[in-house]
């Protein structure tokens, strides 16, 4: 604005060059620039003499390289023998992983803590309100300590085990559960799962055409749980039960080393694991529980009034008119909490879980390429990051208050 | 007509009425209970259930930080049960009473210690008066803590020589450690972030291409990755990128890493306040002929910074837990040095890594807790006008 009113003026009073904001404009633009790109090039001339001198190729020739060191958890094929791009395909998977995880099990507590804090009942209140600060004010990496070297050390040592229900063990070895074995014709209870859910989501359009075509209401939630359950159980008995429960086998007689589960069997969650998204879950889930709190108070209380007024019971009043309207507020901050655990599971190089940056520091290590590590790492965050923003936005612009 | 006047339509009392039970009492101890906590058959349960579960969680903590602890002793010996005898034993206080030195300082040499205590409280005896809202000269207050104290702290804290006369002994800031460590990063990290992210922040909102996209990319860059990889990226990068022979101290290292750090965030922070300013000001402070500077230091970034202070504050309280990162390039802040001491054998005993766990979260809870507090109690005292 400024600029274009200056600039008709400039016409007939002569401002000097010195005070015209578009030529100031520009001149600071051309210094900013020049000194970016000075910066820049220093950096990089730096950066290939100091490589030179210590002998490192630069480029990322080494990912084909034979990488000679193992992991303790990995989602793909992945021996000794594999290469430095498996290594960092490996940590990559493991980051999604736990971060998958936790955000679950982040969101379903926080939302229950939330709820909580807002509590008629007192102590259910005060609980819950403690719960958010004691664990908002302590630093994620003193949480996973405690979890790795405080809590999991407390544990049964291999040769023991905590069972529950004879189908979960605990030991410092991790937890052992039973792993699923599919037969031939397991896929068909798959394809069940997917036809139930596909059938689910017409259900739901159907029964909402028509109700508001005749405002006759039907169960749709009570057949959509019916049909997800049903069908693939049904398909799971029609093909002659493809899928078999392997158990973990336990050793408790014999030679002492044998003593214990034996490995291979059964599916196994090492303590890393257990540690680290334990502590991720509970220390994202107190942010989690504060967002969802402002989110609820931020409707208006005249919203449960007018509803009430209307005849709806408290039920549908917080299905259909608070929680809708408390999610526009709460989905923005919610995915930058996600965002954050992601980001977070970075600290699993403090323990030794193999995620993207404890794979990537080895890496680093015993080949000394800083610079492309870094430049993978900074990579995959950043995408992951820009990929959650523009959810964000997507998201932001559909639940935008639509005004006539 | 006439039936009524026969039927009598009036009705004498002739006994006294029923005495009524007082209604249930609302107020008092009691009242409240009754309101609060067992309003009904289902608050009752939520409330059994919620003081069990409060009994599971508090029960162990007051038995294991109180009344099994150790409160006194020379070395393990005094942490450990009797052999044999099953007994527990709590959290084994002797350990961090005598560790207490080294969590604070660090190996920081113990006659020169009192400098440390110097720092210390010059940052209290400045900081407390201008977190005060009511004291006056916050001018000069902010000047001297913004300006003055790094200063005098810099040399407190490293050492000084004037010519050949050492005045203060030089100390490396390899054997900083403790809370002096996560101290001097967080307070450096964001006293530094402050003028950088304040410039972001208005590059940003410019008009001016170049500078907006220079300012959205560091940004967006560094909000983008997690700290540890920068934390990386500052001990291992950066001396890739200087020219042969010049090196870095590690703890500046992880200094300048933090700053770019958190000046991406504080940059978020302040646009926050300066979008929160009504475009009337912009303007009433053209129309008074102000440049783009004057229009900002005199009229715009009074008003926003004042507004982002909660903010701020939000930022510095996760930049102080996010300093316990730096142990992981092998720096020993607070936590650092508490993890190291477990290796100590002549500390070392089941209930000690618990101990200083429980030490470690008790520290930051204060800090954090505290801080938290301060930052609700400005954003109550900014809000008075636009309350609902």
């Amino acid at each position: 604005m400024t600029i274009r009113d200056n600039d008709g003026a400039s016409s007939d009073t002569r401002v000097s060059l010195v005070n015209d904001p578009r030529v100031r404009g520009i001149f600071f633009q051309v210094l900013l620039l020049a000194v970016i790109v000075f910066a820049g090039w220093t950096i990089v001339s730096n950066t290939i003499t100091n490589l030179q001198r210590q002998n490192i190729a630069s480029g990322f020739g080494f990912m084909d390289r034979t990488a000679g060191f193992g992991t303790s958890q990995s989602l793909i094929e992945y021996t000794e023998s594999s290469t430095y791009g498996d290594a960092l395909m490996v940590g990559f998977l493991n980051t999604l992983l736990v971060a998958v995880i936790g955000i679950i099990l982040a969101t379903l507590l926080g939302f229950v803590v939330g709820v909580a804090r807002l509590s008629k009942n007192w102590v259910i209140g005060k609980l819950a309100y403690w719960y958010v600060e004691i664990l908002r004010n302590i630093p994620l990496l003193l949480q996973i300590f405690f979890w790795y070297f405080a809590v999991l050390r407390a544990i049964p040592d291999k040769r023991s085990k905590w069972s529950l229900f004879d189908t979960f063990h605990l030991n410092v070895a991790g937890l052992w559960l039973p792993e699923p074995i599919y037969a031939p014709g397991a896929s068909t209870v798959g394809f069940a799962l997917i036809a139930a859910l596909v059938v689910s989501f017409v259900i739901k359009g159907w029964a909402r055409r028509r109700q508001e075509a005749t405002g006759q209401q039907f169960p749709v939630f009570l057949t959509a749980l019916g049909l997800i359950i049903g069908l693939p159980v049904v398909a799971f008995f029609a093909t002659g039960m493809p899928i078999t429960l392997e158990h973990p086998v336990f050793v408790d007689s014999g030679p002492l080393l044998r003593q214990g589960f034996t490995l291979g069997t059964g599916m196994t969650l090492i303590p890393e694991f257990l540690a680290l998204t334990l502590a991720l879950t509970i220390y994202t889930s107190s942010f989690i529980a504060e967002i969802v709190r402002a989110g609820i108070q931020a409707v208006n209380h005249g919203q449960t009034e007018a509803s009430h007024a209307l005849g709806l019971r408290p039920s549908p009043t917080l299905r259909l008119v608070i929680v809708p309207q408390a999610m526009r507020v709460i989905i923005p901050p919610l995915t930058s909490q996600y965002l954050n655990l992601t980001k977070n599971s970075s600290l699993a190089v403090a323990i030794g879980f193999p995620d993207l940056v404890s794979m990537g520091g080895t890496v680093l290590n015993q080949t000394g390429q800083a610079v492309e590590i870094i430049a993978v790492w900074m990579t995959i965050y950043l995408s992951l990051s820009l990929i959650t923003s523009a959810f964000m936005n997507w998201y932001n612009q559909k639940m935008a208050l639509v005004e006539r | 007509m006439n039936t009524m006047a026969q039927t009598p339509v009036f009705q004498i009392r002739t006994e006294e009425a029923p005495k009524l039970a007082a209604p249930v009492s609302t107020s008092g101890a009691i009242g409240w209970m009754r309101q609060n906590l067992f309003s009904s058959i289902g608050n009752t349960v939520l409330t059994l259930i919620g003081l069990y579960i409060a009994w599971l969680l508090l029960a162990p903590l007051v038995q294991f930080a109180l009344i099994d602890a150790v409160w006194t002793g020379e070395d393990r010996k005094a942490c450990l049960a009797p052999e044999g005898s099953g007994e527990h034993v709590g959290a084994c206080w002797a350990f961090v009473r005598a560790y207490f030195p080294q969590f604070i300082y660090g190996r920081y040499p113990a006659e020169e210690v009192w400098r440390v205590n110097i720092v210390f409280a010059l940052f209290a005896l400045l900081l407390v008066p201008l977190a005060i809202p009511k004291v006056p000269y916050k001018r000069i207050n902010a000047a001297l803590f913004l300006v003055a104290f790094p200063i005098v702290a810099y040399f407190l804290l490293t050492g000084l020589t004037i010519g050949d006369q050492v005045v203060l002994p030089i100390v490396e800031t390899r054997i900083w450690g403790g809370l002096l460590v996560t101290l001097v990063i967080a307070v450096t990290g964001i006293t530094a972030s402050l003028p950088l992210g304040i410039l972001l922040a208005l590059g940003r909102r410019s008009k001016l291409p170049i500078v907006k996209m220079f300012s959205v990319i560091f940004i967006e860059f560094w909000r983008g990755v997690p700290l540890i990889t920068v934390l990386f990226m500052s001990s291992v990068m950066l001396p890739l990128f200087l020219p042969d022979g010049i090196t870095f101290d590690r703890l500046l290292r992880v200094l300048i890493g933090v700053t770019l750090f958190s000046a991406a965030y504080m940059a978020e922070v302040v646009r926050g306040g300066l979008q929160a300013i009504p475009k009337g000001q912009y303007e009433g402070a053209m129309a008074l002929g102000l440049g783009f500077w004057q229009m900002m230091r005199l009229i715009i970034l009074p008003q926003a910074l004042k507004l982002v202070i909660p903010g701020i504050v939000n930022t510095f309280i996760g930049l102080f837990k996010d300093t316990t990162l730096v142990l992981i390039v092998g720096m020993f802040d607070l936590l650092g040095q508490i993890q190291s001491s477990f290796s100590d054998p002549t500390w070392a005993t089941p209930v000690t890594g618990h101990t200083g766990y429980l030490f470690a979260a008790m520290i930051f809870f204060t800090f954090c807790f505290g801080m938290s507090r301060y930052s609700i109690y400005m954003e109550n005292r900014l809000h008075t006008g636009h309350k609902r």
